[in-house]
């Protein structure tokens, strides 16, 4: 028999801000969080713009001494994760510790350790590189700490299919619970890679906006003249639990993760199926795995990263997929707003979609002023609408063709 | 290099990689017990102290770092030989 799984935590840091409600207050007045990147040391690339988590500090939950220990991304997740956490009540010193997982996404790891690592190698040799070069860059220490600060010794790994990785992280997670295998998990993902590396490869693939001069306008899902992503880094973490676990503690219930398609494009690298045949497929198996029908769905929190060939590919797979029904469902990008999240992505979109469905507010696409013939969906373009969400599906599809999409629902006991 | 220089330094840099104040590290602090230090954190220290001093400090001896002190009387060995 299939367990109900409930959501009873969440916990972000984006770059509206690393309190869900704040976030999600300056998502739904249409600001963005992308700005002009002012480090001086990631000056040069060709995109010079980025959705960051200015003035993040993760002192509030860890030691002084302890700081240079986690990586940028794994302190996302960290405090995240903490505050997921305590939203939800969970106390974890008196649940079975063997039936508490924790499973974290991230598509790159540590990239800014490596390259400080690498210079130091580089500069004075071996004798140079830090000890903690591999504790850090490691994608699983963002479950690993975790697991330490709440001594959950269950289930705990990390998940890395790029930008999907939040996505399957979090499906991973509802699995274990569905199954009987675990009462409670701690899930989302995170990243952080607005550094030099980052900044260079995804520059280097011709991914990134290059509309440096006007940051809040550059990322576009589905317009006309998107010309690719805007980095982001943050994190989304949330804690699933077995309803009947949540209900006896007497626990808030936030939703229902009510359904999840995974595929795989088998197609190239970094290109999307040009069609998205898989990714529609992905929708679809989570569509019959939440038993809904298609014209049931009231939003979908789309991939959109506003890439030429990625928003395309999803336009079509929605179009084919939907039917009558495509026109009629609120879609919006809010990578939009926050840039691309990248390994993150996916766990902030499941807490917005969580919060369209509490407050009845489809968030905006912003910067959709010109419609691409063809993208003939409701966008929710510029301004937020009022609209009574009982289901929504948050999309996720990683480079390497990695489909991953999650149905969340309204708690209905 | 006069011994309490040293001495100086080398409290100086544990304070910042453990992130604890100055005062409270003198050369009987235990580097483990007293100050909390992991084995990354103490080889971490290690090559803190090689770049401050530019030497090298052998494992043989390292490993028998327990007290500041130690750590003091091991480079002043080896920056006045």
């Amino acid at each position: 028999m299939k367990k109900r799984v409930v959501v009873t935590g969440i916990g972000l840091v984006s770059p509206l801000g690393d309190d869900p409600e704040v976030a999600w207050k300056r998502l739904i007045e249409g600001e963005s969080g992308i700005s002009e990147i002012e480090d001086p040391e990631l000056q040069g690339f060709r995109s010079r713009i980025a959705g960051q988590c200015k003035g993040f500090s993760p002192s509030q939950y860890v030691e002084r001494k302890d700081e240079k220990k986690l990586e940028r991304f794994a302190q996302f997740s960290y405090v995240s994760g903490i505050r997921a956490v305590e939203q939800s009540g969970i106390d974890f010193s008196k649940e079975d510790p063997f039936r508490c997982a924790v499973i974290v996404g991230c598509g790159a790891g540590g990239l800014a350790e490596i390259e400080r690592q690498d210079a130091k190698l580089s500069a004075g040799g071996p004798s140079r590189v830090s000890p903690l070069t591999i504790p850090k860059i490691i994608i699983n220490s963002a479950s690993s700490l975790l697991a330490v600060r709440f001594g959950i010794h269950g289930v705990s790994y990390g998940v890395a299919t790029a930008c999907a990785s939040a996505n399957n992280a979090m499906i991973e997670a509802y699995k274990l619970i569905r199954d009987g295998d675990a009462d409670v998990a701690l899930t989302g993902g995170t990243e952080a890679a607005v550094c030099k590396l980052g900044l260079a490869g995804f520059s280097a693939m011709r991914a990134l906006s290059a509309r440096n001069e006007t940051p809040e306008k550059a990322s576009r899902p589905f317009d006309a003249y998107r010309d690719g992503f805007v980095l982001g880094e943050g994190a989304g973490m949330i804690v699933l639990e077995e309803l009947e676990h949540a209900k006896k503690r007497g626990a808030a219930i936030l939703g229902e993760f009510a359904g999840y398609g995974v595929t795989t494009d088998a197609y190239h690298i970094t290109q999307p199926d040009p069609e998205g045949v898989y990714a529609g497929a992905a929708m679809q198996a989570a569509l019959r795995t939440a038993q809904l029908a298609p014209e049931r769905l009231d939003y979908i929190n789309a991939h959109g990263t506003a890439t030429h060939l990625g928003d395309a590919a999803e336009v079509a797979a929605i179009k084919r997929l939907f039917g009558d029904a495509a026109k009629s469902v609120s879609i919006s990008s809010t990578k939009s707003a926050i840039g691309h999240l990248l390994g993150g992505s996916g766990g902030v979109e499941i807490i917005f979609s969580l919060m369209a469905i509490r407050d009845g507010v489809i968030p905006p696409t912003l910067n959709l002023e010109y419609p691409v013939e063809g993208f003939d969906l409701d966008f929710t373009p510029l301004v937020a609408k009022e609209r009574k969400v009982d289901w929504a599906m948050s999309n996720s599809f990683g480079f390497g063709g990695h489909n991953a999409c999650v149905i969340v629902a309204r708690f209905v006991d | 290099m006069e011994r309490k220089d040293i001495e100086e330094k080398v409290i100086k840099i544990i304070a910042e990689q453990l992130g604890r104040d100055v005062e409270t590290i003198s050369g009987d602090s235990d580097i483990a017990n007293d100050l909390g230090a992991d084995s990354l954190d103490a080889a971490e220290l290690i090559m803190a102290f090689e770049e401050e001093f530019d030497t090298s400090i052998e494992d043989d001896k390292s490993q028998n770092f327990t007290r500041v002190s130690d750590v003091v009387d091991q480079l002043y060995q080896q920056l006045n030989a």
